[in-house]
């Protein structure tokens, strides 16, 4: 009853096809923008910024990218990890070997190193797929670990082959201290998210949709599958090398080519299929989900007064994680995305029944 | 409709106790907060239980025989880390706001995380015989306090025992290392060694977690090197001792550094890794000294002993836990006797671990002769002691088959003064000048 | 005239064989430790295809992609091991096993029938969230400590050939017991698919899921007795493996490893495992003693990728793999 169209008209192409044409969606979303831009920084607290929230973000970007290459295009890709490493390698080498470049600038040609990785790595799938191709990109996982590990250029020659990002700094702001990180991670987010958004609205995103659905229908239509899974790659490999610049700078501080190992690969990939593939939305969920969860199960029974090792905690993580993953891929495959959807749908009518 | 009704309720329960999760709950305000990073779980668990038994079995001891440090009690909570960085990120940030005072994350990748991270949150990373070489220099790494030794100071002294055996020159050097920041920080060393006594230096990484060592082995078995010095950690020790043992690589001329000479790497070949030997961290497996009658009699006697079985009580690994836990009390300690017997803050945990000296009537009071060597750290001098001897396995015990070896400041000190300049150098740091500090 | 892809594979297979010989003859490489290592490789890749047997049984007979073989590889060890600490072995074995059969059980009623038409990286999916139920239940009920598993396997190599060669050539008889054994579980396998009823059964379901359903051939029952098949190979495999390096956290990482076996010998495919292996294994150990030094040690781990991935460049199911028919 609330939550309804009647009475919103169109009058133009455009606001037909505007990102969000109910106006209530349109509310909730403002609303629950300017939650997050204005409110939060001033209640969250310390812990909240820096174990959840910052890197919620960055997952969930990198989960965007993912989505766009598995849930959209239908290119099952393991080696996600890897490129979040090329990213975080790329961001760090040019920051150090060229200390005055702007931070944007950084980030954004370190998402094009990894846009070039991704696309050398996507070349396999014109001829591989499904389970093969995803056993491939295993290929470039693997292989990324151990580039970095080895080529002594990339670590800046540190003998251990640790490496820490620069100071932070965007036009004399400097990113540092937890709500200055979030903010700078919420932004680039948020118009990534966009650019995604609209990517997948548009005619390259059909394209990837058809070649995922039924690909020899679509070359047959006149969909050239060497642009579509190339540009799925390409695009997909970008986001996920950005939000793994993000995730060394702004997260980590230091790290070791071990962060980006094919647990990682596997986590974006658990963010995506819970969340939902096919949808921004789920993305996000996902991520949210697979954040939150390892360490509310930590707390839990702390919380509820039952005293266990660290080991017990750890195992009983693996373990819920491991039956919540079944559950909910036998309870909706489609996702957590799907449930939303469920859940707008049912508001359409609500109260009514139907 | 049951269906998705049980799926809100779900999520509606996940983010409950997420919610829950946030709130924190605040240490006692007359208690110090020690926290544990630890790891019982994973590919390193074998070695990372007893250390993370032995440490905290030091922190109870303390409680329950001497009331506390000078009657503060102390606080102590475990996160389990596993051995990655970004988990030991996560806890940091996790436990931070219980206003902890001193970290010892036994990993020296979560070491490199951290170093960025406690300058600027205050608190002192005690990293008791690994972590970062370079930051035995204290007027870089003001907040790192190496003590013991570092892998540098390891990496010397295997040389300078192997030397005693017969000269280096055109002899062959195989480094069997965890490829990863804690296998890779002797190459430096080993390098520039290697170059003035004349011998030839192999690398041979292994990946993590280190179970795939055939061809290293093989390798090994061609190259015929005179020595091999294993960097490993977790199963790669035991792996590479058994492929040592399949490929017949005499155990006599293998030497592990200290985080490769314990019982866990042995005992899975048992009989046949015997002759293998290892650097000894100032202790072996000693299990009868004051301070294991005190766990026996305060802790295990009344069933409060964190180790599963007894007998881990002086095993190697679980020594070294103790004695870290042990540089942590006596730091808080020396603190206490200039800031006074109150909760200490990180900054005057700080001056304690940068003043904190042990000589050997010290370390008698402690229980704890024969195990530790006299310590002095000092502002220039995070480690303050850089000596270890070297054990062997004889198929069933360890036992000393060496002097004390103390490491050749003259070759190390410049490059550890390099080393650090050069962080601080990337950092933005300004070193202090030590002769001024008090 | 052969076909384009047959050629490809020929000259493909040729360009290994010259590859892995070219070392020997140059420079230093001298021949009785070329063996070594052609040995060793070969008797690694027994051990992946140990693995890889249990991933083509399952993926045959259910379209499944069961990456929770390297975990059940593990569970299974882990009960053995830790039963063998109280009962004797072949009382520990026979419980082990009837414990497996009963994970089989469990994961087709609670995972299986609920998901039985979703697509393939759902199951996928599933199956890795199997993998990681098995990993955290292992670790509680049995202990996360290494565990030495004991089954009489011999540790020191024999060194043959002393006069001829110098230092002569070694053979680890370990590896050489466990390709024997790995050579009786597929011999055993052949005849249970080919001569059985309950062995034909399975290849008609795994020919075609409708077809066998409808003459009558109970596709619930055949999934366990699938994954229960899966978890004796998986049993096998833990005991090798386990006997190898101990029965701990890492023995898993060992299905990463049967994964790049699985793709070159194709999905479908046990004689194609089998193959498979021994091309991983002779590849990856190859290139890590003579490649692996121009590039600074540590390649093996996407050597074995990257052959695989080439390999699918012109075929792209495998070695024997199906021609997957694209229709419109």
């Amino acid at each position: 009853m609330i939550y309804r169209e009647t009475g919103q008209f169109k009058t133009t192409y455009a606001s037909d096809v505007q990102l969000f044409p109910i106006v209530q969606d349109r509310v909730v979303v403002i609303a629950f923008l300017a939650f997050a831009f204005c409110v939060v920084p001033f209640v969250a607290s310390d812990y909240l910024f820096r174990a959840i929230l910052t890197p919620f973000l960055i997952l969930s970007l990198a989960a965007l990218g993912l989505n766009i290459l598995v849930g959209y295009c239908g290119q099952l890709s393991l080696g996600t990890g890897g490129f979040m490493a090329v990213g975080a390698y790329a961001a760090y080498n040019l920051a150090v070997r060229m200390p005055d470049l702007n931070l944007i600038v950084v980030l954004v040609l370190a998402g094009l190193c990894s846009t070039v990785v991704g696309a050398l790595f996507g070349i396999p799938s014109l001829r591989i797929k499904g389970f093969y191709l995803a056993v491939t990109t295993l290929a470039a996982q693997f292989f990324l670990d151990w580039l970095f590990a080895r080529v002594g250029w990339f670590t800046n020659y540190s003998s251990s082959g640790s490496v820490a990002a620069p100071p932070l700094a965007l036009f004399g702001w400097h990113v540092e201290g937890p709500v200055r990180k979030y903010l700078f991670v919420l932004s680039i987010v948020c118009v990534l998210a966009l650019l995604a958004k609209n990517l997948t609205r548009g005619a390259i995103g059909r394209s990837w949709m058809a070649i995922r659905d039924m690909d020899v229908a679509a070359e047959v239509i006149g969909i050239r599958p060497l642009h579509a899974k190339l540009t799925a790659f390409a695009v997909s490999s970008f986001y996920v090398g950005l939000a793994g610049a993000l995730w060394a700078f702004v997260y980590l501080g230091a790290w070791e080519p071990l962060a980006f190992d094919v647990n990682r690969s596997f986590e974006l990939l658990f963010m995506v299929i819970i969340g939902g593939l096919g949808s921004i939305l789920g993305s996000f969920l996902g991520a949210a989900f697979i954040v939150i969860l390892p360490i509310a199960l930590n707390r839990l029974p702390a919380a509820l007064g039952i005293p266990l090792s660290t080991a017990t905690v750890s195992e009983i993580e693996l373990m819920v994680f491991g039956a919540l993953i079944v559950f909910f891929l036998i309870a909706e495959p489609r996702g957590l995305a799907r449930l939303w959807a469920i859940g707008k749908e049912k508001l359409r009518l609500w109260p009514f029944p139907h | 409709m049951t269906k998705l009704f049980s799926m809100k309720g779900l999520a509606l329960a996940v983010a409950a106790a997420s919610a829950l999760a946030a709130a924190q709950a605040v240490a006692q305000s007359n208690e110090i907060f020690v926290p544990a990073l630890v790891y019982r779980t994973g590919p390193y668990a074998p070695n990372g239980v007893p250390w993370a038994d032995g440490f905290v079995d030091y922190l109870k001891l303390v409680n329950e025989r001497d009331g506390g440090i000078n009657g503060v009690k102390i606080a102590y909570e475990e996160c389990e880390t596993g051995y990655a960085t970004d988990r030991g990120v996560e806890c940091y940030e996790r436990l931070k706001s219980r206003k902890p005072v001193a970290f010892s994350p036994l990993s020296t990748g979560i070491t490199y995380a951290l170093t960025e991270k406690a300058p600027g949150d205050h608190i002192v990373l005690i990293t008791a015989g690994y972590g970062r070489a370079d930051s035995v220099d204290g007027s870089v790494f003001r907040w790192n306090f190496p003590m013991l030794g570092t892998y540098w100071d390891g990496a010397d002294i295997l040389v300078q025992h192997v030397k005693k055996k017969g000269p280096l020159k055109g002899k062959k050097i195989a480094l069997v290392y965890h490829d990863s920041p804690y296998g890779k920080e002797p190459i430096p060393v080993l390098e520039e060694l290697a170059k003035r006594e004349g011998f030839t230096l192999l690398k041979l990484p292994v990946t993590h977690p280190g179970v795939e060592q055939k061809a290293t082995w093989l390798q090994i078995r061609q190259q015929r090197p005179d020595y091999v010095f294993l960097w490993g950690w977790g199963v790669m020790n035991s792996t590479a001792i058994k492929e040592a043992i399949a490929v017949s690589y005499p155990r006599l001329q293998m030497y592990g550094v200290w985080w490769a000479a314990a019982e866990p790497d042995v005992l899975p070949a048992e009989q046949a890794a015997k002759g293998y030997n290892g650097l000894a961290l100032g202790h072996s497996a000693e299990n009868n000294l004051p301070v294991h009658k005190d766990m026996m009699r305060f802790l295990y006697d009344k069933g409060k002993g964190t180790a599963a079985k007894k007998e881990e009580v002086g095993q190697v690994l679980y020594n070294r836990g103790m004695i870290s836990a042990m540089l942590t009390v006596e730091s808080i300690r020396t603190a206490m006797g200039k800031y006074g017997k109150g909760v200490m803050t990180g900054d005057q945990v700080r001056w304690g671990a940068e003043h904190l000296k042990l000589d050997p009537a010290r370390i008698k009071q402690l229980g704890m002769e024969g195990i530790v060597q006299p310590l002095a750290a000092s502002c220039s001098d995070h480690g303050g002691s850089h000596a270890a001897s070297i054990h062997t396995w004889d198929g069933s015990h360890w036992s000393y088959t060496s002097d004390l070896y103390h490491a050749d400041y003259k070759l190390l000190r410049p490059m550890v003064q390099e080393s650090a300049l050069r962080y601080a150098k990337e950092k933005g740091i300004q070193p202090v000048d030590c002769s001024r500090e008090k | 005239m052969p076909s384009r892809r047959s050629l490809l594979t020929a000259a493909f297979f040729a360009l290994l064989a010259v590859a892995a010989v070219v070392p020997m003859l140059i420079g230093q490489a001298k021949f009785p430790q070329w063996l070594e290592i052609v040995l060793g490789g070969l008797m690694s890749g027994v051990l992946y295809a140990l693995v890889a047997l249990g991933l083509v049984l399952i993926f045959k007979a259910s379209g499944v992609f069961n990456f929770a073989q390297g975990a059940m590889v593990l569970f299974a060890a882990l009960c053995l091991v830790r039963l063998m600490e109280k009962v004797p072995f072949v009382v520990a074995l026979a419980l082990t096993l009837a414990i497996m059969v009963a994970l089989a059980w469990i994961v087709e009623r609670v995972v299986l029938r609920p998901l039985v038409n979703q697509e393939g990286i759902v199951l996928f999916m599933a199956t890795l969230g199997i993998a990681y139920f098995l990993d955290g239940f292992g670790q509680i009920v049995w202990g996360s400590d290494v565990y030495t598993l004991d089954v009489g396997m011999p540790k020191e190599p024999k060194i043959l050939f002393e006069k001829t060669f110098e230092g002569g050539i070694l053979v680890s008889t370990e590896d050489l017991l466990a390709a024997l054994i790995a050579a009786l579980l597929v011999a055993s396998l052949a005849f249970f698919f080919q001569k059985t009823p309950t062995g034909r059964a399975l290849r008609a379901v795994a020919d075609d899921h409708q077809a066998a359903q409808s003459i009558g051939i109970p596709l619930n029952r055949i999934w366990v007795i699938v994954w229960s098949v899966a978890g004796l190979v998986a049993l096998v495999g833990g005991i090798v493996w386990g006997s190898k390096l101990g029965v701990q956290f890492s023995l898993q990482q060992v299905a990463l490893k049967a994964l790049p076996v699985v793709i070159l010998g194709g999905f479908t495919s046990i004689p194609g495992a089998i193959v498979g292996g021994l091309l991983i294994g002779l590849g990856e150990k190859l290139s890590e003693v003579y490649l692996g030094p121009l590039f600074g040690g540590g390649i093996e781990n996407w050597f074995a990728y990257v052959l695989a991935l080439v390999f699918l460049l012109f075929r792209p199911e495998g070695l024997f793999g199906e021609r997957h028919i694209d229709r419109v």
